[in-house]
């Protein structure tokens, strides 16, 4: 591909933790990506906006307080709605493995739990990016 | 402290092994790795010998227990006299179900309360506000008003009980609630025991529950000193905390850097005030990680309490002892512990108990093994309850005072540790104080580069991480995890308007204009926060109020 | 219905699809461009830019709630820099917007340099114009913070906007001789610190030195965080623009910036010319290894690359 890939990093909920995010954030930077940073206490609403006019590849959302199975496919559902077909949405997180069936099904393309290196993220993405 | 004669003895034979043997049998047999390091990747030389700690003076550096500068401990006897306050943070769901579980962690030994709060109510919403969603319960134990503080702590006698509330940018809300709910039993204030953590600063550093801008965060935790030392007196006020600095990824240094740091700017805030400055530094409590690499956590609570002490008496001149003594609780690192093969986090638990312990920590906090996975169930929590009750009564550690004093190698830590801490706090100064180096990203900066770095070193396998990127295996087993039930949010809602029905919403109105009055003038505003929750005000309603008036906290970011 | 369709009923995502498509050097978009542009020259561009912590996202957003109390339509483009190793880039400045996210009458769009200097990307120029077909009003474009370079802002806005904060000691004597003439208006933030008057005071004594100039640019303290004086702040700006719309100086200037753009463009395209042909059939390698034998000089290698595009 000959751009940048372009990822909105996202934290929805109230949850504070963002060393992952901000890790990831920076890997993807070095990995050649364009990533979109929103901080903080996002909801799937601002989430979507922002991955609408940025025009991302992918949406990744990190949250670590367990609200994950509420606001990941809501965040999916409203994509839907704006008519976003051709965006990956990724989960990150304290997330239990029972969960994970569910948000796969919703429409979360993957989950990646704490130990993931952020290597596995950066090629998932370049493997399954849907807009060339 | 060592004879000159004999420390050149010590060098010279030092060197002669350095060179003739250790360079012969390198040849030989080469060390597994170029570079040795710490947990926080301090390079760390083959030995440590009295060469290493030449300078160090006995009476100066270390004294004695009780004694400043308090390396060895804040106690003159320590574990002897009693053993560290065994206390497991807890709370989920609703109000009615984290009351059971402490009911059982007191029956189980426990002897003290710990008390999480969901996030919703740590920001200051109501569990029916629209961010709120998803929320309710799922951290810890969500808590509307005063109708649930009340049935959070129904059948506990809260004179009999010391109870740590981990609540910041509300903590003036909370604490009133506590306050209500003991008068309510027939307990006056200055009867009551505990800690509420009100430490903002490091929410803005690492943690992310903030509400309101530095400045009136400020006054909050000012006017509660202030109250406190007055009616509350046995409560410790502030929770100075470097464990979600160092969560976040700093290293054991940065951790007593900025922690301090933090703590130094709330003793300048309150000094401003115009409080005294031995009135409220003895009710000053601090709060740190542990980490894995044992003999590094040990040097480094030593380490900050040396530093606090000098802080305290040669910055502000604080007279009395109490006010120089760095007491501290301390959890285990929740950022170390796996989701893959999550009965290791046992160990990494046990370890990292030591660690406290031999630090002289003043109570703790053990980790459950699956908390990578999801909250703990009730047997991990006993497990990690059980770690710390082996290390107390098995171990021996506990027999005798900082019994790691004297070696070299922690002693040699313990001196780096606070050098570079130091320097680190120099250049906070610079930066005109902590609040600054906050607002204009700079410690957020630093951290995310040592948490970035230490991400890296993980990938290339520079650091191992049993079970992650070394001896992994295929994992089949089930695991047992907690689950909140969803329905939680919906019950807490219909609680919460149940009470909005009943409750007498023009004394709330009142209470509440009351409070946003003087949220507008320089008075403390305990006083008029107390009236509020008294008149079932709920927490939402409480901190809008000082919302409209503050405004709001935006973050610093720079990555 | 097409994308030129969608943007024309300000559709967001037609809007940011066009955006990217124009990043990534797509035809199709600056044909788009070709065919709606006599629909643009309606919006009106705020350049906002000053060094780095100065504030710039947070005013952004403010003078943004500003102009939405009166139904302007506005446009952010937000620009950061990309990283020169990898390529890639963090993009932070929406976090000081979040709550425009959901305004359907505010687009915000953030862009890397993707490696070109001054402040603001290649496609900034475009996205301008996209935005402007889309039907902002305003369109504000928030520079780079990085000191002098940002200096193309002002071949791109109509009015420049320069953020300052007190206390920059020396930064403020290195970036001066470079602003001084930029800047239609001056915004010095974070007015609560001390040393808010003398940074006023002493741009004000800068500009006496201009005083020939018929336009005087106005000083404002403004508090960002605190959301104080930002009306006095836009309404500055406006007066600015009044300024140059009564007197018709707007069009000498938007002359002056498109002399630039278009002359970037043709180099651009001569550039990417130049770089085909050298690159076809290994020429420009084996020249230098001529180059390097001595056999040739690079003068004469140049020559050849250049006597290849002139036919």
């Amino acid at each position: 591909m000959n751009r940048p890939i372009r990822v909105l990093v996202a934290k929805p909920g109230l949850d504070g933790h963002d060393r992952g995010a901000k890790v990831i954030a920076r890997a993807l930077r070095d990995a050649g990506m364009e990533v979109i940073y929103t901080g903080l206490r996002q909801t799937p609403e601002q989430i979507v906006a922002a991955a609408v006019q940025e025009d991302v590849d992918v949406v990744a959302m990190s949250l670590l307080s367990g609200a994950h199975n509420h606001l990941f496919p809501k965040v999916v559902n409203l994509l839907k709605g704006e008519g976003v077909d051709d965006v990956l949405v990724l989960g990150g997180g304290v997330i239990p493995d029972d969960d994970i069936p569910f948000l796969l099904e919703s429409g979360v393309e993957a989950i990646f739990t704490p130990g993931t290196p952020t290597k596995d993220v950066i090629d998932f993405i370049n493997t399954n990016i849907k807009r060339k | 402290m060592y004879d000159k004669k004999k420390l050149e003895d010590v060098k010279a034979a030092f060197k002669n092994w350095e060179e003739n043997k250790v360079n012969k049998s390198l040849g030989k047999f080469p060390e597994r790795k170029e570079r040795f390091s710490t947990g926080s990747d301090t390079e760390v030389d083959r030995l440590y010998t009295p060469i290493n700690v030449e300078d160090l003076d006995y009476e100066r550096d270390l004294g004695y227990p009780g004694e400043y500068p308090f390396t060895r401990g804040v106690q003159q006897t320590m574990y002897r006299g009693r053993f560290w306050t065994m206390r497991q943070y807890a709370g989920f769901a609703t109000a009615e179900e984290s009351n059971n579980r402490y009911k059982y962690l007191l029956d189980q030994g426990q002897t003290g309360l710990s008390v999480a709060f969901d996030l919703p109510t740590q920001i200051g919403y109501d569990s029916d506000h629209a961010l709120s969603e998803g929320e309710v319960g799922k951290v810890g134990v969500a808590i509307d008003s005063l109708k649930d503080m009340e049935v959070l702590f129904d059948g506990i006698p809260l004179d009999k009980v010391s109870t740590s509330m981990t609540i910041n940018a509300p903590a003036s809300v909370l604490l009133a609630m506590y306050i209500a709910v003991a008068e309510k039993q027939g307990v006056s204030s200055d009867k009551l025991r505990g800690t509420i953590q009100n430490d903002i600063l490091k929410e803005y550093i690492a943690r992310g529950t903030y509400i309101f801008p530095p400045e009136q965060s400020m006054r909050l935790i000012t006017n509660i000193f202030e109250y406190c030392s007055k009616e509350v007196p046995q409560w410790n006020t502030i929770s100075i905390s470097g464990y979600h600095i160092r969560e976040a990824g700093s290293t054991a240094a940065q951790e007593v850097a900025f922690t301090l740091a933090d703590g130094i700017a709330y003793v300048e805030a309150a000094i401003k005030a115009g409080l005294d400055v031995d009135e409220f530094a003895p009710r000053l409590s601090f709060f740190f990680n542990a980490h894995n690499d044992l003999l590094e956590e040990v040097a480094k609570y030593r380490a900050a309490r040396r530093l606090w002490a000098k802080i305290m008496k040669e910055r502000f001149h604080a007279k009395k002892d109490k006010s120089m003594q760095l007491k501290f609780h301390t959890q285990t690192a929740g950022s170390t512990l796996t989701a893959q093969q999550p009965d290791n986090n046992i160990i990494r638990v046990t370890v990292q108990t030591l660690a406290a312990v031999l630090g002289g920590t003043q109570s703790l906090h053990t980790n459950s093994r699956d908390e990578a996975l999801a909250l703990p169930t009730e047997d991990s929590v006993r497990i990690a309850l059980r770690t710390q009750q082996v290390v107390a009564y098995e171990s021996g550690v506990t027999e005798t005072i900082d019994p790691l004093a004297g070696s070299y190698y922690v002693e040699s830590l313990t001196n780096s540790i606070e050098e570079e801490a130091m320097a680190y706090i120099e250049k906070i100064d610079n930066l005109g104080g902590a609040t600054k180096a906050i607002e204009n990203g700079y410690i957020q900066k630093e951290i995310q580069n040592s948490a970035y770095k230490y991400q890296m070193q993980v990938e290339s396998l520079d650091s191992i991480v049993v079970g992650v990127n070394k001896f992994k295996i295929e994992e089949t087993e089930k695991k047992e995890l907690l689950k909140v039930d969803p329905h939680v949010e919906i019950l807490q809602r219909k609680k919460l308007q149940k009470l909005r029905d009943d409750r007498d919403n023009d004394k709330v109105n009142e209470t509440l204009s009351v409070l946003k009055e003087k949220a507008e003038t320089e008075e403390n505003l305990m006083p008029y926060i107390l009236d509020a929750v008294k008149s079932y005000a709920t927490l939402g309603e409480v901190c809008g109020v000082l919302r409209e008036v503050f405004g709001e906290y935006e973050q610093t970011v720079i990555l | 219905m097409d994308i030129q369709e969608r943007l024309l009923k300000r559709d967001k995502r037609a809007c940011a699809r066009l955006i990217s498509m124009l990043e990534n050097n797509d035809e199709e978009a600056i044909n788009i461009i070709k065919r709606l542009f006599n629909k643009t020259g309606s919006a009106y561009v705020i350049g906002i830019t000053g060094p780095p912590g100065s504030g710039k996202s947070t005013l952004t957003d403010r003078l943004t709630k500003e102009l939405r109390k009166e139904g302007k339509r506005v446009g952010i483009l937000a620009i950061d820099p990309t990283s020169p190793f990898s390529g890639g880039a963090i993009l932070g400045d929406r976090i000081r917007m979040s709550d425009l996210a959901l305004d359907k009458d505010v687009f915000i769009r953030s862009m890397g340099t993707r490696g070109f200097l001054g402040g603001v990307s290649k496609a900034t120029w475009g996205a301008v114009k996209i935005l402007d077909m889309y039907g902002c009003d305003y369109i504000f474009i928030e520079t780079v913070g990085v000191g002098q370079s940002e200096i193309d802002i002002v071949k791109m806005a109509d009015t420049v906007l320069m953020v300052l904060i007190p206390n920059m000691g020396d930064d403020i004597q290195a970036i001066k001789a470079g602003i001084m003439e930029i800047a239609d208006v001056f915004a010095i933030n974070k007015s609560d610190l001390d040393g808010a008057d003398k940074t006023k005071m002493e741009i004000e004594m800068n500009l006496d030195l201009n005083e020939k100039k018929e336009y005087r640019p106005p000083v404002v303290k403004v508090s960002a965080q605190k959301n104080e004086d930002i009306d006095i702040l836009l309404r500055k700006l406006r007066d600015h623009e009044k300024y140059l719309k009564d007197t018709e100086l707007i069009h000498q200037i938007r002359q002056r910036n498109l002399k630039t753009e278009i002359l970037q463009l043709a180099e651009e395209e001569i550039l990417r010319m130049i770089m085909d042909k050298a690159y076809e059939n290994d020429l420009l390698e084996e020249l230098s290894i001529k180059v390097e034998k001595r056999e040739e000089n690079p003068y004469t290698a140049k020559e050849k690359i250049v006597a290849l595009i002139k036919d």
